[in-house]
């Protein structure tokens, strides 16, 4: 089964840590993944930018509506997301636990199990970065 | 990262939010920050066995609001009863939980709290301070450092400028839209004071550089109560696409690195396209403004892989515009150099010659009008120029940027400094 894994959390504190403590935290998060990337089984990860520079399309009565930020005001808001393969929800729920304990800013993984709708190829666009 | 260091993390962000609330309850500045503090340290004795709680800003709120409102009843006890206004919303300290932590005032309490470091009558360095204390709550002798002076004279002056806005009343009435809006503007511009502070102190105090991602974080905290404001996103974006080039602006001597020379490796890139995220979104209120128009101007320099890639007619157009929006001296001498690259020295000569009485004590104007009297040949008048930008530098590396291009001119730097 296709899961992806999305990480939740305050979004005020993971932006106040230092690029030391953020430099830190990525590298132990890489360690996690590592394994799973060797066996193949992991799809792209994610990391969201901070939800100021989200837009919302809303639907609207005739048209739809552009918003600036996210849809609902949370305090913990989507950060980023793992998409793998896994064999077991348990075996989600594994990785899921190792993240989280590198991980001091995340509140909570939800596992969600998704199909893949269309591969999709992104071509980097001038000036684009990963 | 320790627990610790994570409540710590976790109490900052929460911090002027919290604040600012305690601060609409008390009405006194002292009396929130001490409930603020009181509050703190309970999370971090009570945190780490029961886990945080999942809104950090409301518990400290509710905990800092008993523990003010028990201090006061404990001096009540001693001395002659405030007056009756002074709390004037105390009489509602039995209410609800839900109603004491009202979102409805969020926001004007984070730009409340923020507006207070603004006071006219201080001036920029002390509204730094202020803002750098109270708001995002660096400690004394951090500031201290940033500023390169003593503790107890940083003490001292953030105690002077908050007796200052003590004296001077605060505005605890909700704002109207205008009020707002004007509250906005002040606020905003004071983000850019902190941001410039450390900006210009570069590597060459990491204390102060360390107020770059300050002021970015506090322009984020002003998008997450005012998200549609588009010359907040403007001012982030702008914040983000200068701080980008942090690792590229000096070299490993710690001399400056002229935009034009910089590795564009070393620039962040993470920064620049979260900062061209905010500028899109920006541009699509069609209402610009000088933070909008200063990022797009920076965009365009982030967008060029090499220098000569810079697309000069646009960034003059835009510098045009800023001339419109924002007019000042400092905008045309900007734009002198784009006029510059875009036909030649001479013709910037021209545009900045005018400008001479009002920028003739600015170093930057110097250090331009002698690089391109240097482009266009005349070497006698540039070293003029570069001898009078020496006198007026800022930093021991302005002053050596300068000596470089003496050096260039190929005769004996004469010796200013």
């Amino acid at each position: 089964m296709l899961y992806a894994i999305l990480c939740y959390a305050h979004e005020e504190t993971v932006f106040a840590w230092s690029k030391e403590e953020e430099a830190a935290v990525m590298d132990r998060l890489m360690k996690v993944q590592e394994p799973l990337a060797r066996a193949g089984k992991l799809g792209p990860v994610g990391r969201l930018m901070p939800t100021t520079a989200a837009t919302t399309v809303r639907k609207g009565k005739e048209e739809a509506l552009v918003l600036d930020g996210p849809f609902a005001e949370t305090k913990e808001v989507l950060l980023g997301f793992y998409t793998a393969e896994f064999d077991s929800l348990d075996e989600a729920v594994a990785f899921s636990k190792e993240l989280s304990a590198v991980n001091p800013g995340s509140s909570s993984y939800e596992i969600r199990p998704f199909y893949v709708f269309h591969p999709g190829e992104i071509k980097k666009a001038e000036g684009g970065s990963s | 990262m320790t627990d610790l260091a994570y409540i710590e993390l976790a109490l900052t962000a929460a911090r002027p939010q919290a604040l600012g609330a305690l601060l609409r309850y008390f009405r006194d500045l002292d009396t929130a920050e001490e409930a603020f503090q009181e509050a703190c340290l309970r999370a971090i004795r009570t945190w780490p066995d029961k886990g945080p709680p999942r809104d950090p800003a409301a518990w400290l709120i509710f905990v800092g609001r008993n523990s003010g409102v028990d201090q006061i009843r404990k001096r009540a006890k001693n001395e002659p009863l405030p007056e009756e206004a002074a709390f004037s919303d105390l009489s509602d300290a039995e209410e609800d939980i839900a109603d004491r932590l009202d979102n409805a005032h969020y926001r004007d309490d984070i730009l409340r709290l923020m507006f207070i470091c603004c006071h006219p009558d201080l001036p920029n360095t002390q509204q730094i301070a202020l803002a750098l204390r109270i708001v995002s709550g660096l400690s004394v002798p951090q500031i201290a450092r940033a500023f390169l002076v003593s503790e107890s004279a940083m003490e001292q002056r953030i105690t002077r400028a908050k007796a200052r806005v003590a004296k001077a009343g605060v505005a605890f009435e909700t704002p109207d839209v205008h009020e707002r809006a004007e509250r906005l503007k002040t606020v905003a511009s004071m983000v850019y004071l902190v941001f410039n502070e450390g900006y210009s102190a570069g590597i060459t105090n990491p204390d102060s550089a360390a107020f770059c991602d300050e002021a970015i974080r506090l322009s984020r905290l002003l998008l997450r109560i005012f998200p549609a404001e588009p010359e907040i996103m403007g001012l982030s974006a702008l914040m983000l696409l200068q701080h980008s080039r942090a690792g590229a602006r000096f070299d490993a001597a710690g001399q400056i690195v002229l935009l034009e020379d910089q590795d564009r490796s070393l620039w962040d890139r993470r920064l620049i396209d979260e900062a061209l995220a905010m500028l899109d979104k920006a541009i699509r209120h069609r209402k610009p403004g000088p933070y909008q128009v200063q990022a797009a101007i920076s965009a365009l320099h982030a967008r060029a892989a090499r220098a000569q890639d810079t697309d000069w007619g646009e960034i003059t157009l835009l510098y045009e515009l800023l001339e419109k929006l924002a007019p000042s001296p400092v905008v045309t001498l900007n734009k002198a150099v784009a006029v510059s690259k875009l036909k030649d020295a001479e013709a910037a000569l021209d545009l900045i010659e005018p400008l001479a009485d009002k920028l003739d004590g600015y170093f930057y104007f110097h250090g331009v009008r002698g690089g391109l009297l240097m482009q266009a040949g005349r070497s006698g008048e540039a070293r003029i120029a570069f001898d009078r930008a020496i006198a007026l530098a800022n930093s021991p590396a302005e002053c050596a940027h300068i000596r470089q291009q003496l050096d260039r001119l190929g005769e004996p730097v004469a010796r200013t400094v």
